[in-house]
């Protein structure tokens, strides 16, 4: 019973972690139909950022702002320079430019920082534990546990709230209709950008902090299953990207710790084929976008 | 002589090599109601559309209010006092109906007149003000096209271009979608409706203008229109 409640609170944190990565897909998808797996190598912005802030003295806490700052300006330039030429054009391209724009990032990485795995300073705080009924938590888990859901309230609070919060959400069901409202193509397009910046920054911040070290192909696996989670929750969908994050979340997590051994080895396999299974009794995901038919301008 | 509130010069639209409007000619007087009827795929919608900048115009000019608007970006429009209501009506479903109304009241500044603009949509549509905060795809196609109209007003435009009101709708609720558009026109807004319903729309309209295989194929005053009996059988194929 105690591993098992120990195992849920990992579960939720790398869940959590994956949720916020799905939701930046989400919420870019839904407004321009593009597939941004270029959202890893913004995490990896703020991861690089997060490693030379430790190089340069600067304090853990300017250094968790600034990192933010990084990834949020990077995902609203990705969009001016890569991504706007090809607004207008079909999935497939958009798709295709992203690769592009991943494969840019990486190699300039290599070049200009390092092939290798950099170590990131972090704050002993944050590989401490603390018990909670019994419980040993590590820091890290609890602070990406409580980032998530302070994320997910402030991201909820401003698409329910905000007049551009509503206004997204309406571009997202109705592209060309929310233009004829007077709302502004490009605002609303970079608008998207920067919360996925935004929320790429927070979970490369939480990724970082579980292991402490920064590389060129950071983000590509923990985008691999943000994308994963995306279409396990419904593709465009926001709640179905946080439900999706965490069944991910849960699924691996639980795997590891619960499967036998001589198993271990089949892990991923297993867990995509659970993933499979969901998305045969529902194909549209778990909790489908509202508008898939909507046209994209 | 005054200038007339939009005037369409040899507009031209075209889908790939498919011609949907063929350099057609009109204009709309202010305070006016105008028809733009014909059958399915004459080009009404296109035009529609081409003008609100939501398609692509291949050739001509689109003038609104003195100010050249061909090719404008969509979300320009509002800003200058013209607005549609798209075909099919289109209301944000995943909204409440007053975030519906709060977005087509996006572009404006002047908290006074976003308050007259709410009294005003909820005066004209008070079952809109009744079901304020129930999501848009809950309410009938009736409720729908009034809260679509009720957004398009929200910015208080000179000129509603309205994309087949009716469609869809019982004539019940069709009567009442006409008698709107009158009352919207005593209070001001100038009125472009594209319409399959042809005696309805002839029945309310100043002018109309008949489009036939992307083409005007005639106009005319409404009531000599409605008076022609070989309009129905010439261009609106029979029914």
């Amino acid at each position: 019973m105690e591993l098992f409640l120990q195992q849920t609170v990992n579960a939720f944190a790398l869940g959590g972690t994956y949720a916020l990565l799905a939701l930046g897909l989400a919420v870019v998808f839904s407004i321009m139909g593009l597939i941004n797996f270029a959202h890893g190598e913004l995490m990896t912005i703020a991861g690089y950022v997060l490693m030379y802030c430790g190089l340069a003295g600067i304090s853990f806490v300017f250094a968790v702002p600034l990192a933010l700052l990084a990834s949020t300006f990077a995902a609203v330039l990705m969009e001016r320079v890569a991504f706007r030429p090809v607004r207008n054009s079909s999935g497939a391209t958009m798709l295709v430019t992203s690769f592009a724009v991943a494969m840019i990032l990486q190699v300039l990485f290599q070049n200009l920082i390092s092939v290798r795995s950099q170590p990131v300073l972090l704050p002993e705080a944050l590989s401490g534990s603390i018990m909670i009924g019994g419980l040993v938590i590590g820091v890290n888990k609890l602070v990406a546990i409580i980032s998530t859901v302070i994320m997910l309230i402030f991201l909820d609070r401003f698409l329910s709230k905000q007049k551009y919060g509503i206004a997204m959400r309406a571009a997202a069901e109705d592209f060309a209709v929310a233009r004829l409202m007077g709302i502004r193509a490009n605002t609303v397009i970079a608008g998207a950008f920067a919360i996925s910046g935004l929320l790429a920054g927070v979970a490369a911040i939480l990724w970082v902090s579980q292991r402490a070290s920064v590389d060129p192909l950071m983000g590509f696996t923990p985008v691999l299953k943000a994308f994963i989670a995306a279409i396990l929750g419904g593709l465009g969908s926001l709640r179905g990207a946080v439900a999706g994050g965490f069944l991910l979340g849960f699924i691996e997590i639980y795997l590891a710790a619960f499967l036998p051994p001589a198993l271990q080895e089949f892990r991923d396999p297993i867990g995509l084929g659970l993933v499979v299974l969901v998305l045969l009794m529902r194909p549209n995901g778990l909790l489908p976008a509202a508008s898939l038919k909507a046209e994209k301008v | 002589m005054v200038q007339p509130l939009l005037q369409v010069r040899s507009l031209d639209v075209r889908y790939g090599a498919v011609q949907a409007v063929d350099g057609i000619n009109f204009e709309v007087e202010q305070g006016e109601i105008i028809a733009l009827l014909g059958a399915n795929g004459a080009g009404k919608s296109s035009t529609l559309n081409a003008i609100a900048g939501l398609v692509p115009t291949f050739g001509g000019e689109v003038q609104f209010d003195g100010q050249n608007i061909t090719n404008l970006r969509p979300e320009m429009l509002p800003g200058l006092g013209i607005t549609l209501s798209p075909e099919g009506r289109r209301v944000f479903g995943t909204l409440s109906v007053a975030e519906n109304l709060q977005m087509g009241a996006f572009g404006m500044k002047d908290p006074h007149e976003i308050a007259a603009a709410w009294d005003r949509v909820y005066t004209l549509f008070p079952i809109l003000a009744e079901r304020r905060d129930q999501f848009a795809g809950t309410l009938s196609g009736g409720q729908q096209q009034m809260l679509a109209v009720g957004r398009a007003l929200m910015s208080n435009p000179k000129m509603l271009l309205l994309d087949e009101p009716s469609l869809g709708l019982a004539p019940k609720i069709i009567e009442q979608i006409f008698e709107l558009i009158t009352t919207l026109n005593q209070q001001g807004v100038t009125i472009l409706v594209v319409e399959q319903n042809v005696s309805m729309a002839l029945e309310v309209a100043n002018r109309a203008y008949v489009l036939a295989n992307g083409r005007i194929a005639t106009s005319g005053a409404a009531k000599d229109l409605a008076a022609s009996t070989n309009l129905q059988n010439a261009y609106l194929g029979g029914a």
